[in-house]
């Protein structure tokens, strides 16, 4: 025993990694596996050759089909036959189309009356990230406003407090602007986009132009938003690996939290905690930009209700997001096809869910390549990996095998941080304020253009590529940002490289 | 290596307002989520995609399977492979769930009394179509040949490769996501030659593609078989009553789809089957689903017979790329 505790300790002072006294720790591993993981998971220190393991970023669950346009899209490589007939289930409801009702598919109604998309494929395009619209025909899908006012009341304050609620929506259009209604029934609004330039100077004396986006709304229909309303663009993130995300021990994403920078090194790490519609209960959030969603079921129980407006046995809101005061959208038939039934009955939010926890991590690219492990170097002495972390093992309990004990890589620590003015949109979600947003996961970062075709990135899809990417890090990443900055263009590339590799 | 290009093949389903003339009345035009839901390329030499004015006035190969195909990462833009090709021929099914498929005239390619307008413009895409569709097919095969790209990269994992191919079509592709949707969905969209009305003939040739793979027999269009040693012969050398078990189950499957065809040839096609209320049609689909589980149970045990499940104990190699942490 001794002997682990000093091993223990050298890697602990090696990776720099303070265990908080006391934190609690996993409780799903034997010491000797804990000791493993421990080790398996700290930062590298030998940036010389890959990693054991690094190849796979998912684990046994990394897909290694050949990368083009679908490398998003395949199921975890080690699903069992009827989990892969679950995955296309999933998937074919997934890239369903739905239509307003009544129609003469009884199976497929339900949709709106408000909404933003038709179909969740229509936004998580190739289960890739979304995009700000381009122009011309492309009008918005895979990116919209979420909506909310300041808590008000003590019952208002008390809700978002105790994670009862994220926000509160915006008395009349509620959480989201929908800018489709259906057949009769006016939009909601148009989001409207303007960008002014905002030129940088790198260190080498390099400009770099950025865009800084405006948010606004237009043909609005029932008259203007209250005054104090919080507007929050969102793009659509990709899909894959989240079900291995889910099944992280809360305990190694807690042990990373640092709220009130108790260590001083500027980076703070704040968990959300939100309610998780199964259970009620109020659990660790974890996905989405600001983690306000603790499970992918609830995720998608709540994106069915927003932004397809249809209800599932988890979310009974077959009116979507229409608020009270939006009468003409409640005057509209729903598609429960028996009154109370949801419109989207089991097992379809199952399916969709059992997809979305499986859409594969491709395997690594080029992991050996000199420049991709220089890059790789400078993303750990720039001081991203404070935030992007590297590793983490999953639980031995998840209650699905293909999920236990799998060694990932998703470049993140799930926890929120403050990222500047520049990015902050001022509206808050859950204990997250207008400045923090979740670390978003590297994962995949470097296949975005084959499966996307574009290199939007961030929130609201206003960098161009990773160099504005990163440039718009600010708050507790400033620092690493500046280090990015003052590198010379080699070494910045380099990380571009390795980056891509991802 | 076929997965590189197995969509240009066989993607589905497809918006085929992209491509040629639609009937509105059914079909709609326009739709929020694809710009090019009604762009109807045949008739319109110049398309905007995303924006972007697109020079269409070749409709080559090239352009189908570069420019149109996905464009504006839209999956339901289909413009190549087997039924953009089924759309080109037969033409929208306009008889909803009645008796009755496609009616595209033959004179919609006549260039000297076409129909429709722009028949050279659609007989050029319907050749490149099928062009590109040889091509593919053509690589395939090569990829077969002694000396194929496939056949090199599965030295020494062809057989657990037979074999996952096999559980796989069977349960998720074709149980699963082809034929179960439809009758969850209870939707006649969900017919994969929506075109042509043939979904029943596709899915007994799948089945009987499954069997074949087995037996290392196929049956040539001429009648001629071309056979070889088979994974069945190696199943039966280890434990013969579980290969009898498998083939048993694979008869039975292509049993209940001789049945499917029967329905489809004489009562009614496969998406009124699947239509709600018809308790007979969907209990014909449903036996057929069974089926294919059934015999999808007894191939991974022959999976565990011959030991196949790749197992890389703890092994931290990185001249082992497969190497898990466990």
């Amino acid at each position: 025993m001794h002997r682990y505790f000093t091993v223990l300790l050298v890697i602990t002072l090696v990776a720099g990694i303070g265990f908080a006294d006391d934190a609690p720790v996993r409780s799903d591993l034997t010491p000797k596996d804990l000791a493993r993981v421990r080790t398996v998971t700290a930062p590298t220190t030998d940036f010389s050759k890959p990693e054991p393991f690094e190849l796979l970023p998912a684990g046994a669950a990394t897909s290694k089909k050949i990368v083009n346009r679908d490398a998003f899209s395949f199921p975890s490589a080690n699903l069992s036959f009827d989990q892969q007939e679950q995955f296309s289930l999933g998937n074919g409801f997934f890239r369903k189309v739905w239509v307003s009702s009544p129609a003469s598919t009884k199976g497929s109604d339900g949709l709106g009356p408000l909404f933003n998309t038709r179909g969740c494929q229509n936004c998580h395009l190739k289960d890739g990230r979304g995009h700000p619209p381009t122009g011309g025909e492309d009008d918005g899908v895979s990116m919209f406003l979420r909506l909310s006012v300041p808590p008000h009341t003590d019952a208002e304050k008390q809700l978002i407090a105790s994670g009862g609620e994220n926000v509160i929506p915006e008395p009349v259009y509620g959480g989201q602007l929908q800018n489709f209604g259906v057949p009769g029934l006016a939009a909601e609004g148009r989001m409207f986009i303007t960008y002014t330039d905002l030129p940088v100077t790198l260190g080498d004396g390099t400009v770099v132009t950025l865009r800084q986006p405006s948010y606004s709304v237009s043909d609005l229909s029932h008259g203007p938003m209250a005054k104090e309303v919080m507007l929050s663009p969102r793009v659509a993130p990709q899909m894959i690996g989240l079900g291995l995300v889910e099944q992280i021990p809360q305990e190694d994403i807690l042990a990373k939290a640092d709220p009130d920078d108790k260590d001083h090194d500027g980076i703070s790490g704040k968990p959300n905690y939100v309610r998780d519609l199964q259970s009620g209960q109020v659990m660790l959030g974890r996905f989405g930009w600001k983690a306000g969603a603790p499970t992918i079921r609830t995720q998608s129980a709540e994106a069915f209700a927003g932004d397809l407006g249809l209800s599932t046995p988890l979310n009974p809101k077959s009116y979507g997001d229409c608020t009270a005061a939006e009468t003409d959208c409640l005057a509209k038939p729903n598609g429960e096809n028996i009154p109370g039934e949801a419109e989207a009955p089991d097992p379809i939010l199952d399916l969709v869910t059992f997809y979305s926890q499986n859409l594969a991590v491709p395997a690594r690219r080029d992991i050996g390549d000199p420049g991709v492990l220089r890059g790789k170097q400078a993303f750990y002495e720039a001081g991203c990996v404070a935030c992007h972390t590297p590793k983490f093992v999953t639980s031995r309990k998840a209650e699905d095998e293909t999920k236990r004990f799998q060694l990932i890589w998703p470049y993140s620590d799930f926890l929120l941080h403050d990222m500047g003015d520049g990015l902050a949109d001022y509206r808050d979600e859950g204990r997250a304020d207008g400045y923090e947003w979740r670390t978003a996961p590297l994962w995949g970062v470097g296949l975005t253009e084959t499966v996307s075709d574009h290199t939007f990135f961030l929130h609201d899809g206003r960098a161009r590529n990773l160099t504005e990417a990163i440039l718009w890090h600010g708050g507790e990443a400033q620092k690493a940002r500046d280090n990015f900055a003052n590198l010379p263009k080699s070494s910045r590339d380099d990380l571009f490289a390795f980056l891509g590799s991802l | 290596m076929v997965d590189d290009w197995e969509g240009d093949l066989n993607a589905w389903p497809l918006d085929e307002g992209l491509m040629d003339y639609v009937d509105a009345a059914s079909y709609g035009t326009e739709s929020d989520e694809n710009g090019l839901y009604t762009a109807n390329v045949i008739a319109n030499k110049s398309i905007s995609i995303d924006g972007k004015t697109v020079d269409a006035t070749n409709l080559t190969p090239e352009f189908l399977k570069t420019t149109l195909r996905e464009a504006g990462g839209i999956e339901s833009n289909v413009a190549t492979g087997y039924h953009a090709i089924e759309f080109l021929l037969w033409g929208q099914d306009l008889h909803g769930t009645g008796p009755g498929a496609g009616e595209r005239p033959a004179t919609d390619y006549s260039l000297t009394a076409c129909t429709h307008g722009n028949c050279d413009r659609r007989a050029q895409y319907l050749k490149s179509a099928t062009d590109l569709l040889v091509t593919d097919l053509k690589e395939m095969v090569g990829d077969w040949q002694d000396g194929g790209a496939a056949l090199k990269s599965l030295q020494g994992t062809g057989i657990p490769a037979i074999l996952t191919g096999m559980g796989s079509l069977s349960y998720g592709e074709l149980a699963g996501e082809r034929m179960k949707l439809g009758l969850l969905l209870r939707d006649p969209e969900e017919e994969h030659d929506c075109f042509s009305d043939t979904t029943y003939n596709d899915y007994r040739n799948d089945a009987i593609g499954i069997r074949n793979v087995f037996l290392g027999s196929y049956t040539r269009i001429d009648g001629s078989v071309v056979s070889g040693p088979s994974v069945s012969e190696l199943v039966a050398s280890k434990d013969a009553a579980l290969d009898t078990e498998i083939r048993g189950l694979l008869d039975a499957t292509i049993g209940k789809f001789d049945i499917m065809k029967t329905r489809g040839d004489t009562v009614e096609k496969y998406d009124q089957m699947i239509g709600e209320g018809n308790t007979e049609g969907n209990a014909v689909v449903q036996a057929a689903i069974d089926a294919l589980i059934a015999q999808t149970h007894s191939v991974e045990r022959a999976v565990s017979l011959l030991k196949l499940e790749v197992t890389v104990e703890g092994s931290d190699s990185l001249d082992n790329p497969d190497a898990v942490f466990k």
